[in-house]
């Protein structure tokens, strides 16, 4: 099995102006395996998808990668009104690829129309897709996307979850995904761990697709695509930052 | 042909346009407007040295404000100035310290205001063969970072996490930006190489919807911006520098007219 390891974090820590951001987080991310990471806001999420990539000089701890093909969607990217760039000039910002190769991977995140468009004129969840279709184009062995549906509307949120499965079984890729929600993950998650400045628990999600309520709240797609992640913390985070165990 | 002073002006400042469309266009979208001035600044300061040590001029510029570049990226990390004081304290500095030291050399005559202003009368062959040679030098090194200098001008993380090398590129693009200007000061003076570098990137701004546009139109920008500046400087004897810079900045405001129409379309 340890071929199939992409990205494996060996109880990595990151501090920034004597504050740890993250600390002692292991995980590792295997070929066509999905692992998301949740947490609440400042819980280190994007931390560790950094570390993860390697954009951080001083950690603690081990990083192993093993591909240099990587396609990564940041949490936060504002385009500056000076620089004039086109969907289709972003798609090659980190790869020289040939048109159909560009066709193909807009045309899967259904924003094929948005070619030739400046990209400070698109809506949030239009710029998503091109992030998102930006990371695929260049077919990556291992995907980070940070909140991929973020800004995205609740049935665009559902068509994004079932497009980056579907991208995880075509492509064979591993995904670290970051998700914005504390408590539904997508039911193809191999994996998820709950994150508060370090690993509050981990697991696999739960199959919510039998539970009728959830079905009749969110419905029958949603329910299939969506799955509820149930913590189990032996601790809990108090408001002054101590960590009290149960 | 090269015999004509005007000709070699001419030469010159549209070797000088190639160069400084595309990397202008860098200093733009990084917005080191200010950076390129305090290098250009630090540019007097290399002139002197290369008269008092009987050095190449364009080398000494070079070096210096490579030099600059170097000691403005340690003040940054050790002191808590912000970046554009410590700007302002550069260029400052070097430019009162290269003014100091032609004081000191009574020995030998300066112009100072070509120095300052640019000075068509002052480009010779060599400078030429200094400008289209360091010219092509600077666009293929340029040419050979871009990937890494656009993708991480766009979003620095992004560059670095997908196998880029961001901070290589910077380095590499602040020793381009020292070299332009080495090659340019006798044309454009010291304190109009950055006008250079952005009046017809803003130009460029204006009429383009994508990177490569830009570009092209920030060379041919800076293009006429040469051939209409050197040719009024002849004409009514005013410094190149200047002159050249000032027939940029009509073209940028016949280019808003573009913008305002653009406006309106879209509302």
């Amino acid at each position: 099995m340890e071929n199939n390891i992409l990205v494996k974090l060996n109880n990595v820590g990151f501090q920034q102006n004597q504050k740890w951001l993250v600390q002692g987080v292991s995980l590792q991310v295997e070929k066509g395996k999905i692992v998301t990471l949740i947490g609440p806001n400042g819980s280190g999420k994007s931390t560790t998808a950094k570390i993860a990539l390697g954009l951080f000089k001083n950690i603690e701890g081990q990083v192993e990668k093993f591909t240099n093909n990587i396609g990564y969607v940041p949490q936060k990217i504002s385009i500056d009104w000076t620089l004039p760039l086109r969907v289709r000039d972003f798609m090659l910002l980190t790869d020289n690829l040939t048109e159909d190769v560009i066709d193909e991977a807009l045309s899967l995140t259904g924003v094929i129309d948005l070619k030739d468009k400046s990209l400070g004129n698109l809506s949030g969840g239009e710029f998503q897709r091109v992030l998102l279709a930006r990371a695929i184009s260049k077919k990556p062995e291992l995907l980070v996307l940070d909140e991929p549906v973020q800004g995205v509307d609740f049935t665009g949120e559902i068509a994004l979850y079932e497009l980056i499965k579907e991208i995880s079984e075509k492509l064979n890729c591993g995904i670290l995904l970051i998700s914005h929600d504390l408590h539904t993950v997508m039911s193809a998650t191999d994996h998820v761990v709950c994150l508060n400045g370090h690993v509050c628990c981990s697991g696999s999600p739960k199959e919510v697709a039998k539970n009728s309520e959830y079905k009749a709240l969110f419905g029958e797609q949603a329910a299939q695509t969506l799955s509820i992640y149930e913590h189990k913390h032996d601790h809990v985070h108090t408001n002054d930052g101590d960590i009290k165990k149960n | 042909m090269f015999d004509d002073f005007f000709i070699r002006a001419l030469v010159a400042g549209i070797g000088i346009a190639f160069v400084a469309g595309p990397l202008g266009c860098f200093v733009v979208w990084r917005r080191l407007s200010y950076f390129g001035d305090t290098l250009a600044h630090s540019a007097l300061l290399g002139v002197t040295i290369a008269y008092s040590l009987e050095f190449n001029i364009a080398v000494s510029i070079f070096l210096i404000s490579s030099a600059i570049a170097l000691i403005l990226i340690q003040l940054q990390k050790k002191t808590n100035l912000p970046s554009d004081a410590l700007l302002g304290l550069l260029a400052h500095s070097s430019l009162a310290v290269g003014l100091v030291v032609i004081g000191f050399l009574t020995f030998i005559r300066f112009d100072i205001m070509g120095l300052l202003f640019g000075d068509i009368l002052a480009v010779n062959k060599k400078d030429l063969l200094t400008i289209w040679v360091g010219g092509a030098l600077i666009l293929l090194v340029l040419r050979l970072i871009w990937k890494p200098l656009f993708a991480s001008t766009v979003n620095y993380e992004l560059a670095q996490a997908e196998g880029l090398n961001p901070d290589r590129a910077k380095a590499v693009f602040t020793v381009l930006l020292a070299a332009i200007i080495a090659i340019s000061i006798k044309l454009v003076g010291v304190l109009l190489i950055t006008g250079m570098l952005i009046i017809p990137t803003a130009m460029a701004r204006n009429l383009s919807d994508n990177p490569q546009k830009m570009v092209i139109f920030a060379i041919i920008g800076g293009l006429l911006s040469v051939f209409i500046g050197l040719f009024s400087s002849l004409e009514f004897n005013t410094p190149s520098g200047p002159s050249i810079i000032a027939a940029a900045l009509v073209l940028f405001i016949f280019s808003l007219l573009k913008v305002k129409q653009t406006i309106k379309l879209k509302n």
